[in-house]
């Protein structure tokens, strides 16, 4: 097969391709989102494979999972936030085991380029206690995610596969291998997979019993590797994931030979890492996201006799992302000589709104209608429309997680926050909105939700939104908000005196009401344009 | 043999598009690639980089060190200082001269071009002049690689074949106007090299 030039989350998506991919899912979010666009259109050529986009995570995550009851593979891939969302089915998933191969990709995004908090998936390995990968590079990408759905059908474990930003959105050649088939339609057992308690119990029990092979895999695998110097032995790395190549980006060209354990395992090889411990002096740890595997080896009391370094010990930073220049010092080389920009005040380039963009006429219109309102707050979701808590309008005043607008709007105006309005995107809505506003409908809580239907994910880059248009309103009416209380409106300039007459209106209605602005993401619309 | 550049601009200005020329160009002559890109949330109008690193030898970091890049090729003169500390100190700048203002404290850009001379070896076009000479302001991109292009270790023609390849599924007057405005931003950038 020839050799492509692929991002870090298409290398994992082709090798799931070829592992043998039944079907494929994922709710958008950077840096993963580019996993189930890649298959999506690997798919118009691949006929049999399903690769389609989610709700929100944890459908995706359940529909992985009866994928893998059936008997085949699947994929499921998701930012590190949204597998906040799908928790429930994932740690789950770890007792009732798998059947098909299962791959769970996960992409962390330390220094939150675009994310809400840095959270390292791999604890949430550890928790589920699965088996996970960390890629170093592109071709470990693939290798790793084609290795872990054998992995998953040797141990009847679903396995993830932890990616970071960086390696996520970064290009290089990968050499894929053979394409195998898929599997054959074999449904799991149900005393496996009824999760009443006598069969919890009994699952619960197996996954513990399978833990020892879990670390024997990890000490086999060739994706640990450790070199040993024998002449200098001041000085040991432990260096996981992408964090590796920082690491050798100084080493390289320095000349300077440390003994360095590359991780791309966990659980960790243990027997690799204390012949590295007992071959050294001083320990350091460079790991991407938390301290993680520094704390395993620090344990409560430290090694007696040797200096551990990393992230705890102040060397290397508790938080935002790693580079060369950030794990110079750590290794004890100084920094290289470059230019500086000096006597000069940089000026920050925030991204924004779009022009013409709905969601600017929509809080424009929102503000006017709160002016007058001191005790008014408007709690915000994720989306396009987060970029509003700028100025110039300075429109939202919370963006926590994706549907906590509507349930924090819910709880504000219980508390006596008036008027308490939510500002919520449509696929947002569709992800995590809807149940809260059947909560605010059945208590008629005195708030006002705004919904944003641009027709789209805009903030990820465009992909399909369920709960738009027509099956929008539906939805809501479904869920119980009086039919005279749901307003529809076109956030338009034009529209703006009567806009504001119609949020003004519901704002001053005692109860839940639901405010619809309708127009379609302008880039989308753009896009459309150019494709017809 | 090996060349880091960072690419920088705004959202939108085609950073991506030029990274891929390069590459391509690259791959083509049998070195290895590394490109980091921006995706998401930084793209809205929003300053976007791209860490592009060629080298006959195996490539560890993603990501440029600061002091190793050997190029800043930039679409944004405000955008080419933001990452001024990437650069050696003997490297090169290849900067548009032409602002992009979408905030209300855009600095004097005169203040701005006065830093880019400060770097010795640097480079200034004005990319909107060529770019509207070449029949559309949307090619600045394609002019800053035609600038920067007698510096890069890869061939000529091997960037305007890619070149060819990115808008392929455009009309032919597209393909000859991003050619043109790279061959303007070439021959802007002097007779050398
Ligand atoms: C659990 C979780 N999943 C995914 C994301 C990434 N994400 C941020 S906003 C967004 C959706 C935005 O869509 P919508 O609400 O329709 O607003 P738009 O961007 O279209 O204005 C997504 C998927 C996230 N932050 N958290
Ligand atoms: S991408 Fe669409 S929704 Fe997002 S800011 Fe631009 S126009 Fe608005």
């Amino acid at each position: 097969m020839k050799a492509e030039l692929l991002l870090g989350d298409e290398a994992v998506a082709l090798a799931a391709l070829h592992a043998g991919l039944t079907a494929a899912y994922s709710y958008p979010g950077t840096p993963a989102s580019e996993i189930l666009e890649y298959l999506i259109k690997l798919a118009e050529e691949h006929k049999h494979l399903k690769a389609s986009w989610s709700v929100n995570e944890k459908v995706a995550y359940e529909e992985a999972l009866g994928v893998s009851f059936a008997g085949k593979r699947a994929l499921v891939s998701m930012k590190h936030v949204g597998l906040n969302v799908a928790a429930d089915p994932f740690m789950n998933s770890a007792i009732t085991g798998t059947n098909g191969g299962l791959v769970l990709a996960v992409a962390d995004d330390p220094s939150m380029h675009s994310s809400q908090n840095e959270q390292d998936s791999r604890y949430y390995a550890q928790f589920a206690q699965i088996f996970c990968f960390e890629p170093s590079n592109h071709q470990e990408a693939y290798d790793m995610t084609r290795r872990a759905f054998d992995l998953s059908e040797e141990t009847g474990l679903p396995v993830m596969v932890r990616l970071v930003t960086r390696l996520s959105h970064s290009r290089s050649m990968v050499q894929p291998c053979e394409a195998r088939g898929e599997n054959e339609l074999s449904y799991g057992a149900s005393s496996d997979w009824t999760l009443l308690p006598v069969n919890a119990r009994r699952r619960f029990k197996i996954l513990l019993e399978k833990q020892p092979s879990l670390t024997r895999l990890a000490e086999e695998s060739e994706f640990n590797r450790l070199e040993l110097n024998d002449k200098d032995r001041s000085l040991g790395v432990i260096a996981s994931g992408i964090a590796y190549n920082y690491v050798m980006e100084n080493l390289t060209s320095k000349g300077k030979a440390p003994s360095v354990l590359k991780i791309g395992t966990y659980p960790i090889p243990e027997t690799l890492c204390r012949q590295l411990v007992n071959h050294v002096d001083t320990v350091l740890v460079v790991e991407e996201g938390y301290p993680f595997i520094e704390k395993m080896l620090r344990g409560l009391f430290g090694i007696p006799g040797k200096t551990l370094r990393g992230k705890l010990s102040g060397d290397l930073p508790l938080s935002g992302e790693l580079s060369p220049e950030v794990v110079r010092p750590a290794l004890g080389l100084p920094g290289l000589p470059r230019r500086e920009l000096s006597g000069f005040q940089l000026v920050a380039r925030p991204p924004q709104l779009c022009q013409g963009c709905p969601h600017a006429d929509a809080l424009i219109a929102l503000n006017k209608a709160l002016e007058g309102y001191p005790g008014a707050n408007v709690f915000s979701d994720i989306g396009c429309y987060t970029l509003g808590a700028y100025p110039p309008y300075k429109a939202v005043q919370t963006c926590v997680c994706m549907g906590a607008s509507v349930s924090m709007a819910k709880g504000g105006a219980e508390a006596g926050v008036s008027p308490s309005v939510a500002v919520i995107g449509d696929s947002t809505f569709g992800h995590s909105g809807l149940t809260p506003l059947l909560d605010a409908a059945a208590a008629n809580t005195n708030m006002t939700v705004v919904i944003l239907d641009n027709a789209t994910v805009a903030m990820t880059g465009g992909q399909p939104s369920y709960a738009s248009g027509e099956r929008l309103v539906r939805l809501i009416e479904g869920a119980g908000v009086p039919r005279e209380h749901i307003r529809v409106i076109e956030p338009l300039p034009k529209n703006l005196e009567k806009n504001i007459k119609v949020i003004k209106e519901e704002l001053a209605h005692e109860g839940i009401s639901v405010i619809v602005a309708v127009r379609e993401c302008v880039v989308e619309a753009r896009k459309k344009k150019r494709r017809d | 043999m090996k060349q880091d550049i960072i690419l920088a601009g705004v959202g939108g200005q085609g950073i991506l598009s030029i990274a891929f020329v390069i590459d391509s160009a690259a791959l083509k002559n049998g070195f290895q690639v590394k490109q980091a890109e921006v995706h998401g949330m930084s793209q809205r109008g929003g300053a976007v980089q791209s860490h592009l690193r060629l080298s006959d030898e195996r490539i560890f970091s993603d990501l440029i060190p600061k002091g190793e890049a050997d190029m800043i090729l930039s679409v944004e003169p405000l955008e080419t200082l933001r990452y001024l500390d990437y650069l050696r100190p003997e490297g090169i700048v290849v900067s548009s001269s032409t602002p992009f203002i979408n905030i209300p404290d855009y600095p004097d850009i005169e203040a701005v071009l006065g830093k880019i001379r400060e770097v010795p070896g640097h480079l200034i076009i004005d990319s909107e002049k060529l770019a509207r000479e070449a029949g559309s302001a949307r090619t600045q991109n394609m002019v800053m690689l035609g600038a920067a292009s007698r510096y890069l270790m890869v061939k000529k023609d091997d960037l305007v074949e890619f070149i060819g390849v990115l808008f392929k599924t455009k009309n032919e007057s597209t393909v000859a106007a991003n050619i043109k405005a790279f061959e303007l931003g070439r021959g802007a950038a002097g007779p050398y090299a």
